[in-house]
């Protein structure tokens, strides 16, 4: 489990016992009068701010540590870990984030997502997805799939490269030449990442 | 021989009971299990002594025999269900929990806006495909038809249309609603809920429906014995684009990066979280349903070993009773020979 809860981080008095504070859904007034004139019988139903826990107000001054949330469908990866950068592989190129950047929103192609934690890196090979960057110094990164680099076999990715780009010539059509076009580039970047040649 | 004097008796057995076997045939049906069994208990033994032929004494302790034979299957067809739906929950409990991460980063950064009022909106139900799950499947469609009624109350010209996803949801939803439905998704759980088919279905739900909101109903594990109804509204990209009241600058203060194509950012971003929220919604319903199918199975367990306990009880009074009759028989009909 994370060591110290957002609720800790945000309070100004500290206290012994963890405590989790979810968020609450922007409701207006209207929407729950609303409610109650349709539905009276019923509870209003839950959202998901519910079930997530409140993220820390911007600070005044930059923090030292960036916290850092990794998601993906399977796993939730990294949950709020406080680390000095991250190097996410923007469409733009590799975008180093450190405490106090400016709120970004990154689309990620395929490549390296690097966390360093001191002398401590972590690598992952990751699939598209999104980087998001806040005024409050936490980086939450979403991707599809993500692989540590170690479990990938060099010989497969040079087979992979030459199979993809044989169907992009030989495409019939867009959807062919599409779907060829994304083999091709993740496995370059893949080949790239993992320097073979 | 022995075959011949076993067929005799099952042949008597058949031809005694031929008016009471279609009696037989509309037996309450596991479904009925799991609501009250004494009043249907009650009818039924009623119709017994009604419908046991003339003549025929060990009529009736035969058919509360059948009785109990089928009550006991149910039992253990219930609990092979119930043990079935504890395994399934096992495996997909773990990958619910797992992407439950997944949608965060989006109402991180974009809040979350349930009440916003705008000129379309899809409603996503999810449901289950199976029955016998307990009320999840009516829970999902109550709510999906308030949210209806809530956005034609905020005007006239407001137009809201259904996604089913789910057989349940369908069957529920056709009855009053067929003209607001768009389409209907249906066998999502024959290979396991899986990113890439979550994303084929949003993607053509958001290709067949071009809405400005969209919400998604449906339970959320809460824990075994709780399921919580849960909206999860995703705004579209226009939405996006135009800016959303509720969280203060919007998406303004954020810088995009690579930002000579922020249309297609924004496309890409309502649709990874319409994919993603949609994803987390499929697996939270499909662990409430094995919870709650569980549930009912184990309630319906237990009503058949009530009702199997109460037919012993009837089945060895009338069994002792008849031969307390044949004794009495015997015993006077030697006593008035003996003078």
């Amino acid at each position: 489990m994370f060591s110290r809860s957002f609720a800790e981080v945000a309070a100004t008095s500290s206290s012994e016992k963890q405590e989790k504070v979810f968020g609450e859904a922007q409701v207006t007034e209207k929407f729950k009068a609303d409610w109650k004139t349709i539905a009276p019988n019923f509870d209003m139903p839950k959202f998901p701010s519910n079930f997530m826990e409140v993220r820390p107000p911007v600070p005044s001054t930059i923090p030292a540590k960036l916290t850092v949330n990794f998601v993906l469908p399977s796993q939730y990866e990294i949950k709020a870990k406080q680390v000095d950068y991250v190097i996410v592989p923007a469409t733009s190129g590799q975008m180093g984030v450190l405490p106090g950047h400016v709120p970004t929103i990154a689309e990620l192609k395929p490549g390296i997502l690097s966390v360093h934690d001191g002398t401590d890196v972590k690598q992952y090979f990751v699939s598209s997805g999104f980087a998001f960057v806040h005024a409050n110094s936490v980086a939450d990164i979403v991707a599809i799939e993500a692989v540590p680099l170690d479990r990938f076999d060099p010989d497969e990715i040079r087979r992979g490269v030459q199979e993809y780009t044989q169907k992009m010539n030989s495409a019939k059509d867009d959807l062919e030449k599409a779907e060829a076009q994304i083999g091709v580039e993740v496995h370059s970047a893949l080949q790239y990442a993992l320097g073979i040649a | 021989m022995a075959s011949g004097r076993v067929g005799n008796r099952i042949a008597k057995l058949i031809i005694c009971h031929g008016s009471s076997i279609s009696s037989l045939r509309a037996w309450p049906t596991t479904a009925a299990f799991t609501a009250q069994p004494w009043t249907c208990l009650g009818s039924r033994m009623a119709a017994v002594q009604e419908l046991a032929p003339f003549g025929a004494r060990a009529a009736s302790s035969q058919i509360v025999r059948t009785r109990m034979k089928s009550v006991k299957s149910i039992q253990k067809i219930t609990k092979a269900m119930k043990m079935v739906a504890a395994s399934k929950l096992r495996g997909i409990q773990a990958k619910a929990e797992n992407s439950r991460g997944l949608w965060q980063p989006f109402v991180a950064l974009l809040g979350d806006n349930p009440g916003i009022s705008v000129k379309k909106k899809v409603i996503v139900t999810v449901s289950s495909d199976k029955g016998l799950c307990g009320g999840i499947n009516s829970t999902s469609v109550k709510y999906s038809k308030a949210l209806l009624r809530m956005n034609a109350l905020m005007g006239a010209d407001k137009e809201t249309k259904y996604v089913i996803i789910g057989e349940k949801g369908k069957a529920q939803l056709q009855r009053d609603s067929r003209k607001a439905i768009s389409f209907f998704v249906g066998e999502t759980q024959k290979i396991g809920i899986c990113f890439t088919q979550v994303a084929m279905i949003a993607d053509d739900i958001l290709k067949k429906n071009k809405a400005d909101v969209y919400q998604v109903v449906f339970n959320k594990f809460a824990s075994m014995v709780s399921f919580l109804p849960t909206v999860a509204t995703v705004l579209s990209t226009e939405m996006l684009a135009a800016g959303i009241d509720g969280k203060g600058g919007g998406l303004e203060s954020y810088e995009l990066e690579d930002a000579d194509m922020p249309s297609e950012i924004y496309d890409n971003l309502a649709e990874f979280q319409f994919a993603a929220v949609l994803y987390n919604a499929m697996l939270e319903n499909a662990c409430s349903e094995a919870g709650a199918r569980m549930r009912a199975m184990e309630n319906s367990t237990q009503n058949a070993s009530d009702m199997l306990e109460r037919l012993t009880l009837t089945y060895n009074r009338t069994r002792q009773t008849s031969i307390t009759t044949e004794l009495i028989e015997i015993i006077s009909g030697a006593a008035a020979l003996e003078g």
